[in-house]
């Protein structure tokens, strides 16, 4: 009896602990789909107190709220182009040029990654300022600033991607007469966008997510964190977890329907 | 350069330098059109540095390449009418197998492209696979779509590194002949680099044989067999026995040499060098299977080369023949291979033997070289 039931946790126990790791990382999320649908007793109620369908019928109804989450994706999109262009640029130079100062270059890329946010914060901030911005700040410093973190993690992703690529493939495809152009966009571009893909999805969700780096550089613009941040001093309003349940599922419809896309790609082919 | 109209690849004087390291020296080498051309030699001697100068991937240090007419040394790859098997494939892994075999196709703008890689996929026994991606074959496979993706484009030279490097015993020889067979049937000038002496000599027309960079000789297979001009050939191509011996006079055509009170000789057009011969000092060299074996003693018929007193030091019977190690009195262990004729009883160990072979078959090489040049170790089969 004893044997077996040994056995049954021998054979189950790293289902047991995968569960309970999934539950602790997952807990946060459930929350936040829970009380978007929250009938809040008072303003500062954090607990469950009735069920309504009031917050996603009216997204939009806390002030501000709305305008934010629009500002927040719009800073998003252009801070995702900008770095992904411009790191995807960088990385190969670093990955296929050699040029002096090649190593040096490597490392400063790699720097404000390691620097913690506060300090790079206001560091731009001085700097905005003593450039004479003190007076403009908002929706431009802030995009500036999002570029400038986003692009250290642009340029790491997508180096490690090439780095991985054989050269031979593009070799193999001169050999077979396609030009420098045509080597590029039929060989080496579809090899390295998946890794161009994934860059630009972290760099929106760093740059979504930016609370730090922001506030320092948003003068009189509200993006989303700081309008969380600001609400929660007085009482979170539930539509709040109403945009964190979209977030959600969007990324989870991402993600499902890659995963899709790709099975069925695999199930045609085979 | 032979007629004009010959589109024959010629490499002069092509140099490639890694840093310092000189990876391919001072390399001539005339490849004529249309014909079998295999590339031998140990690893790391610049086979593959050779074909990537002559594909356009790597750039010369010094020398000229020319296909017929036109100096291609510095025309880019794709402008090149050479087509390359790499030796790691290189297929494209985004693309299917029928896309990989249509690269080349449609980046020429050529019409009818499918009906030409379903040929080709036929040719290879590929043609169920089209749809795939080249992670779904085996390692066999791909190196044939790797075939197929560059034989397409009948291109004037097809390179072909180590192709069939990564196929079983069965299916190696199989696509042997069916190489052998595609290249009879298109024409194509083929230059095949392998470190395989056997598919060197079953396969090409002509074999080059090369050595930390440079070519040490080049001739038909059975020329360079019977004629190795190095003792590094004639030890990288089967085996020899090399004896140090003295060149003392010769008579008529043929040449002297002496070793410990035993005359050999050697026909003159059979010395690779007549400096090496007048030097005095020269390797005697004998292929194992050319020489007989006679019991201590025995009459052996006139003009035969003859060295006696050998002690039985090793048998080993492997078959279709049995391979023994003679110590000579001068401490020497010489080979020799005897097919299993079961006309006479084998000798055992210990026997005292004679061994005599035909002056027609021996040859002679400069004793300035290392004899142990080329000597294949036991771990590269
Ligand atoms: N890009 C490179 N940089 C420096 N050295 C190189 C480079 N490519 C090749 N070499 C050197 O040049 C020599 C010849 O290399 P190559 O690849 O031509 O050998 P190979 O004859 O094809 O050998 P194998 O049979 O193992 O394929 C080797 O010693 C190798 O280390
Ligand atoms: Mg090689």
């Amino acid at each position: 009896m004893n044997g077996r039931l040994g056995k049954w946790v021998g054979d189950h126990i790293v289902l047991l602990v995968g569960l309970l790791v999934l539950l602790y990382m997952f807990m946060p999320i459930f929350i936040v789909v829970l009380m978007s649908f929250n009938d809040p007793a008072s303003k500062n109620s954090y607990s469950f107190d009735g069920f309504t369908w009031h917050n996603w019928l009216n997204p939009c109804e806390p002030i501000g709220m709305c305008d934010a989450v629009t500002l927040s994706i719009r800073i998003g999109f252009l801070a995702t182009i900008g770095a992904t262009a411009l790191g995807t640029l960088m990385a190969f130079a670093l990955v296929r040029h050699r040029f002096k100062g090649r190593s040096v270059a490597n490392i400063f890329t790699f720097l404000p990654m390691a620097s913690p946010e506060i300090v790079m914060g206001s560091s731009l901030l001085a700097l905005f300022v003593s450039a004479g911005f003190a007076g403009t700040l908002g929706f431009w410093t802030i995009l500036i600033a999002h570029i400038m973190f986003c692009l250290s993690f642009v340029v790491v992703t997508v180096k490690a991607r090439l780095a991985g690529l054989d050269p031979r493939l593009e070799q193999a495809a001169m050999d077979l007469y396609a030009n420098e152009w045509q080597t590029f966009w039929r060989v080496t571009f579809p090899l390295v966008f998946p890794g161009i893909l994934a860059a630009a999805l972290l760099s929106f969700s760093l740059s979504f997510d930016d609370f730090i780096i922001t506030n320092l550089n948003s003068g009189q613009e509200v993006t989303f964190p700081m309008y969380v941040w600001g609400a929660a001093q007085r009482g979170i309003p539930p539509q709040i977890n109403v945009i964190g349940s979209v977030m959600f599922f969007l990324a989870l419809f991402l993600v499902i329907s890659s995963e899709v896309f790709q099975r069925r790609r695999a199930r045609v082919t085979a | 350069m032979a007629d004009s109209d010959a589109e024959d690849l010629v490499l002069t004087g092509v140099t490639k330098k890694f840093g310092t390291f000189k990876a391919v020296d001072d390399l001539d080498l005339t490849v004529p059109q249309g014909s079998f051309f295999a590339l031998l030699g140990p690893s790391g001697c610049g086979k593959t540095t050779t074909l990537r100068m002559v594909a356009g991937l790597e750039e010369l240090t010094a020398g000229a390449i020319t296909l017929g007419p036109q100096d291609i040394s510095y025309l880019k790859p794709y402008k090149r009418p050479v087509n390359t098997v790499f030796q790691s494939y290189a297929l494209f892994p985004h693309m299917t197998i029928f896309e990989n075999v249509a690269f080349g196709l449609r980046r020429q703008g050529k019409k009818d492209v499918k009906k030409q890689v379903e040929d080709m996929l036929e040719l290879v026994e590929l043609a169920q696979y089209g749809a795939r991606k080249p992670t779904q074959l085996s390692g066999g496979q791909q190196q044939r779509v790797a075939l197929a993706r560059a034989l397409i484009n009948r291109p004037q030279v097809l390179l072909l590194d180590e192709p069939l490097g990564a196929l079983d015993l069965k299916l190696r020889r199989a696509m042997q002949i069916e190489l052998k067979r595609i290249q009879t049937e298109v024409g194509i000038t083929f230059v095949h680099v392998t470190h395989d002496q056997e598919e060197a000599m079953t396969m090409a027309d002509t074999v080059a044989v090369m050595n930390a960079g440079l070519i040490e000789q080049m001739g038909e297979p059975k020329e360079l067999y019977e004629h190795p001009r190095t003792t590094f050939v004639a030890n990288f191509l089967g085996q020899s026995n090399l004896i140090k011996a003295k060149v003392n006079g010769t008579d008529g055509d043929q040449i002297r040499a002496e070793i410990e009170g035993s005359t050999l000789r050697v026909p003159r057009d059979r010395a690779a060098d007549d400096a090496a011969v007048r030097s005095g000092s020269v390797w005697v060299g004998i292929r194992p299977e050319k020489v007989f074996l006679a019991a201590g003693g025995t009459e052996t018929s006139d003009g035969s080369n003859v060295l006696r007193r050998g002690r039985v030091t090793d048998v080993s019977f492997i078959g279709v023949s049995t391979q023994y190690l003679v110590r000579m009195p001068w401490g020497q262990e010489l080979m020799v291979f005897e097919q299993n004729t079961g006309a006479r009883e084998d000798f055992r160990v210990g026997d005292e033997v004679d061994l005599h072979w035909l002056p027609d078959h021996t040859f002679l090489l400069d004793a300035d070289q290392d004899a142990t040049a080329g000597v294949e170790r036991e771990d590269l089969g």
